[in-house]
């Protein structure tokens, strides 16, 4: 041994347990910094749109057609397209990432096609939203003659976040412990009423949150959706899915590039209603998750 | 079924069963298992294995960690079969059925051997939840009131029902250690298997729920073939009637239990007993 031994119950140097005490104080500063800065910047975008926008905010506003009077525009043919597009998004979208997951985690094995499929998924999440712009308008719009309607723009959103889908499903699915599955196989249940009855259920809270996290994605999406046939200036409410459509960040970006400033306004507007609504979506999914838990653990 | 004294003695593992046999051949057996061999992978976990396992009676694997006890309790009732990569060959008769055939039902054999995991795991639902899901997936409650008579009858059989009456639909997680291990218990027996296979079902619990373990276990044997591994060389002779030793994935020997931890055949089991390793 090449240092001296210490006595048992003697104290570490001094020096090193000092450096060691700054070391922890000064990570911990570090980080609250770092998060404070993340904060203060949310805070101020917040503060600017709220600034704006707020004193246009009224249900008028969400009433209202767009106008080219800035003071009598609203936001009601956005918002309806942006529910609209998110819950079609979501129809398509859920189930076959949910599906398709459960199949790679719990049925794919790790053969190479497996581990092929999955590098795939991967590099998919990460393709720029545009280029599913024009994957959707040439698939859906033209070649599949769905036209520039709501059930084309949902299903290139769908394909946008189908990989998100995916691989969070996955990630949710391969927490559940090994120890479940053991426990029903041990009673005779096949692999399908295992995934049916112990892990999905377990493996939900997390399932939803990639859910949101997706769809969150996708309703602040603008250029897949321009490109797939979005109207810039809706004078009526999407009725059905075969209507033409428009969308909430379609809308502001349309109102942002107005050179009259009552139009800014109502772009600082209408982000606030996005923001509210997402932040509605996530409420919703967080009450989703903790009626789950409680109803597990009760 | 060909009896082990027709098979040339090729290994520790033979001789021991050859001893079994010759002490008493004429008994029935309940899990025959010849010449087993089991890989993870490339790895040769379990090596040429036989053994005859007696009905009514708990027999118990003892030896080192590593030593391929839990891996061959997990070949009865083909758990391993989850694990990727792995294999058996050999064979393994229950009531004189290979299980290892391709024809063999897995769901169905798992129904009839039963197993209770070292690490309790109730599923997280509630107390009535976690036994009626064995009988739901089998089709084996006709009607609710059948449904909880069976689930009583469970609890009852695994001496939980005195504690959880008063709370069948509170959650499985809020018992304690000792209690949840019996819940398992109660949920394995409930899909009425006719084997039980325990993985060290009390090496995580104070002594006194450890106690109430064994007393189950002396209780379920008049009803079932149980199968315990433990690493706790006193609760083996405490419980069981046989015991199997094993080392570096071999069958060192096989015999009652108290002549393997009184006058074992061979040094290594007596090495071992006493605490010489391991």
């Amino acid at each position: 041994m090449s240092t001296a031994p210490f006595a048992i119950g003697a104290d570490p140097p001094a020096r090193r347990l000092a450096w060691r005490r700054f070391a922890d104080v000064a990570f911990q500063v570090v980080a609250l910094v770092v998060l404070l800065v993340a904060l203060a910047s949310l805070a101020a975008l917040i503060w600017d749109i709220v600034a704006d926008g707020a004193g246009r905010l009224s249900l008028d506003f969400i009433t209202s057609f767009p106008s080219r009077r800035a003071s009598q525009a609203g936001i009601w043919p956005a918002l309806i397209g942006s529910v609209f597009i998110i819950l079609v998004t979501a129809v398509l979208a859920v189930p076959v990432g949910v599906a398709a997951a459960i199949y790679l985690e719990e049925y794919g094995g790790r053969s190479l096609g497996a581990r092929l499929i999955e590098l795939n998924i991967t590099n998919l999440a990460a393709v720029p939203s545009i280029i599913y712009g024009l994957l959707g308008l040439g698939l859906f719009v033209r070649m599949l003659g769905m036209g520039r309607s709501v059930l084309a723009g949902a299903s290139t959103l769908a394909l946008l976040v189908l990989p998100v889908v995916i691989l969070s499903t996955r990630e949710a699915l391969r927490a559940v412990p090994g120890s479940l599955r053991e426990g029903s196989y041990a009673l005779g249940a096949t692999k399908w009423q295992t995934i049916w009855h112990q892990v999905l259920p377990v493996a939900f809270p997390g399932i939803l949150t990639g859910l949101i996290l997706a769809l969150s994605r996708a309703i602040g999406e603008t250029a897949p959706l321009i490109i797939a046939g979005a109207v810039t200036f809706a004078t009526f409410a999407p009725d059905s899915i075969w209507s033409p459509f428009t969308v909430l960040p379609i809308q502001i970006f349309n109102w942002v590039s107005r050179p009259q400033v009552d139009f800014h306004a109502n772009a600082a507007a209408g982000i606030l209603v996005l923001v509210l609504l997402l932040l509605s979506m996530n409420g919703v999914a967080i009450w989703l998750r903790d009626r789950h838990t409680k109803k597990g653990a009760a | 079924m060909s009896t082990a004294a027709s098979r040339p003695l090729t290994s520790l593992g033979e001789l021991a069963s050859k001893r079994q046999d010759s002490t008493d051949v004429d008994t029935p057996c309940k899990i025959d298992v010849e010449k087993l061999n089991f890989y993870y992978g490339d790895k040769r976990a379990l090596q040429d294995i036989s053994i005859r396992i007696k009905p009514n009676l708990v027999t118990a694997f003892i030896g080192p960690s590593g030593c391929g006890k839990s891996t061959f309790l997990r070949t009865l009732n083909r758990m391993n079969d989850i694990i990727p990569g792995t294999h058996a060959d050999g064979k393994i008769l229950i009531d004189n059925v290979d299980i290892y055939t391709s024809g063999m039902d897995v769901v169905q054999l798992r129904r009839r051997v039963g197993m209770v995991f070292q690490k309790s795991n109730p599923f997280p639902k509630s107390i009535f939840e976690n036994i009626a899901y064995g009988l739901r997936i089998n089709g084996m409650a006709g009607s609710k009131s059948e449904l909880t008579a069976r689930v009583e009858e469970s609890l009852k059989q695994a001496a939980l029902w005195d504690e959880v009456k008063d709370r069948m639909h509170e959650s499985a997680l809020a018992l304690s250690g000792g209690q949840q291990q019996r819940l398992c218990i109660a949920r394995a027996l409930a899909v009425r298997p006719e084997i039980l296979l325990m993985d060290e079902p009390a090496s995580a619990l104070d002594p006194i729920a450890t106690q109430r373990i064994e007393e189950l276990v002396y209780d379920l044997k008049k009803t079932y073939t149980i199968v315990i591994v433990t690493h706790n060389m006193q609760q083996a002779a405490r419980v069981s009637d046989h015991t199997a030793f094993f080392w570096l994935g071999r069958l060192v020997e096989y015999d009652r239990t108290e002549k393997i931890f009184t006058a074992p055949a061979e040094k290594l089991t007596e090495d071992y007993v006493t605490g010489r390793f391991g």
